[in-house]
């Protein structure tokens, strides 16, 4: 293994203090690898990555066991104004733009972690990833389709020059074209930045073919890892994540007998 | 005829002031949802520190208004410092008991210190202010309202909308989990918005000063007002509330020109129970952007 930017080792996370949801989770991300966070609704993902970026804090949820190192540093359970200037970016589910502000307003608070510097480049090279947000750029957010807000929030994250981008189901609810032009440009930000990224996905299929390393998660816990080629060809990932790619047909009848055979499994 | 246009000056000048208090008290609610009901003994504060600078310290006007200025700034951030940040995460209803507190505690140093008399400034505005539009004289005070509303209004949209502070206190108010993963100093914010809030009901109590007197109990009930007006802009819009102020400002100097002077303090509120009535999110209220 090369150099290791983040590790968590055996970390337990509850919220309220009573409802328990990751129960001992341990991963590590290499410096400038993409690493995907596989699992189902509910394993644990969304919650994995707000323990790493301190967003748990503000949901009453709190790291109670473990560690979490970062760049040879203890920082669970600190305060996201903190983690996020130490590079730590996490772009949430579900977009959440800024509505009433524009696309490019929306871009400029990206640069919250460095406030009063120059920011003009950043917007640049934003647009260069993203062309579809230039001719955007003076319309509110709010507005915006779900393919140009995904955009947006990545861009938005890109403007606080992360060192660990985290991304939460990106591709949720875009149209596979969109999904293909996503993950295009996120694995473009990592081989041209060497931005490090974590992604959490349900489309596996696309996860694992810009992943190089991935985890998958069930109820708190991880139940497998390895290479993306490994996950690939691993047949209970092939039977319960890959399903309706490896087969090439996707029938909903399909999805709901994999469904049922996945819940045994588990 | 010349009599409407010369309510209708006054009460624009009026209404511009009532617009911008409100404007900070939207802001505090806008960014924290903290409803300020100390936002009348600002005001009040506000006159009375004015007046003491320029009259037992004999500060020139201008020095004396920016210091004030700067002071309420600073007592904005002390105020959401040393009494809301403790609250932080607690339920919304103690943070609004705390700012009834700091209504009374105000009230009590303001009486304390300068009694329940009406002061008045002394005559500072220069005559050359006075303009004839035709038919319609507008007194110095009213033209000195005009041109600081206006110039604080374009301080406020250019810091809004320019300034990069300007846009984080506007990401927090749209999506404050967002702007908390792009490390937006969220508590920042919030003491950011009661350091202007604090600021712009400093200001619109020396101008109001200027134009009705000084008195402890006149002012922070003039605080009450932005209730109506905020009710009519709808609580979130910075822009609806100064159209609210004017359209309050309207109503009272036309009242007390047309029907009767003891009615004018009355009238905003009837507007505003029939307003609550047939719009409860107020006229202006925020649309908001469905969709994704
Ligand atoms: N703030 C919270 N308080 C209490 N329980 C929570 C909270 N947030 C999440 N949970 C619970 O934790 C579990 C894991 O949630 P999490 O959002 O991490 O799952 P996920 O893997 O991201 O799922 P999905 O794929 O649906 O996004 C769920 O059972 C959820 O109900
Ligand atoms: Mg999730």
């Amino acid at each position: 293994m090369g150099d290791i930017l983040l590790q968590l080792n055996n970390i337990s996370v509850v919220y309220s203090n009573v409802i328990q949801v990751l129960k001992g989770v341990s991963l590590s991300v290499e410096r400038g690898h993409i690493v995907s966070l596989l699992g189902s609704n509910g394993a644990g993902k969304t919650t994995t990555l707000k323990a790493i970026s301190g967003l748990l804090k503000p949901e009453n949820g709190e790291v109670t066991d473990g560690n979490i190192i970062y760049n040879s540093v203890n920082i669970q359970n600190r305060a996201p104004e903190d983690i996020t200037r130490q590079g730590i970016i996490q772009v949430l589910e579900g977009r959440q733009p800024f509505k009433y502000l524009t696309i490019e307003e929306n871009l400029r608070v990206g640069t919250a972690t460095r406030p009063g510097k120059p920011y003009k480049e950043d917007l640049e090279m934003v647009y260069h990833y993203f062309p579809a947000l230039v001719k955007r750029k003076k319309a509110l957010a709010g507005y915006c389709s779900g393919g140009e807000l995904q955009m947006l929030v990545i861009g938005r994250a890109l403007m606080a020059h992360p060192q660990l981008l985290m991304l939460d189901e990106p591709s949720l609810g875009l149209a596979p074209l969109v999904v293909q032009e996503i993950f295009r440009i996120i694995k473009k930000i990592n081989e041209e930045h060497g931005t490090t990224i974590v992604l959490v996905e349900q489309n596996a299929n696309m996860a694992l073919q810009v992943a190089h390393y991935g985890y998958v998660m069930e109820n708190g816990k991880i139940v497998m890892e390895g290479t993306s080629a490994e996950l690939s060809d691993n047949p209970d990932v092939k039977e319960f994540y890959l399903g309706m790619a490896a087969s090439g047909m996707a029938k909903s009848y399909k999805d709901v007998k994999s469904y049922r055979r996945r819940k045994r499994w588990l | 005829m010349d009599f409407f246009l010369q309510l209708l000056v006054n009460g624009v000048c009026v209404g511009l002031l009532y617009g911008i208090s409100a404007m900070g008290f939207v802001m505090i609610f806008k960014a924290s949802s903290v409803l300020n009901f100390a936002h009348g003994e600002l005001l009040a504060l506000g006159a009375f520190i004015f007046l003491s600078l320029i009259t037992w310290g004999k500060i020139p006007v201008a020095a004396a208004f920016i210091l004030t200025l700067a002071g309420c700034f600073l007592l904005g951030f002390i105020i959401e410092r040393f009494f809301l940040r403790p609250l932080i995460g607690e339920k919304l209803i103690f943070v609004i008991m705390l700012t009834v507190g700091l209504a009374a505690m105000f009230k009590g140093l303001i009486l304390l210190i300068w009694g329940g008399n009406l002061h008045t400034y002394p005559e500072f505005l220069p005559p050359s202010l006075e303009m004839q539009l035709g038919p319609i004289y507008i007194a110095p005070v009213y033209s000195a309202t005009l041109v600081i509303s206006i110039v604080f209004l374009i301080l406020f949209g250019l810091f809004f909308k320019k300034s990069s502070q300007g846009i984080f206190m506007r990401s927090v108010a749209d999506n404050q989990k967002a702007a908390l993963s792009l490390g937006v100093h969220v508590r920042r914010v919030f003491a950011l918005s009661w350091a202007i809030a604090a600021m712009v009901a400093c200001m619109s109590g020396i101008v109001l000063g200027i134009i009705n007197g000084v008195n402890v109990h006149d002012l922070s009930a003039i605080g009450l007002k932005v209730f109506p007006v905020v009710i009519l802009g709808g609580l979130d819009s910075i822009g609806g509330a100064i159209i609210g102020g004017i359209i309050i400002g309207l109503l009272e100097t036309f009242t007390g020109g047309y029907l009767s002077p003891s009615l004018r303090d009355v009238v905003p509120y009837i507007v505003l129970v029939v307003i609550l009535m047939v719009k409860p999110y107020g006229l202006f209220g925020l649309v908001e952007i469905e969709r994704v």
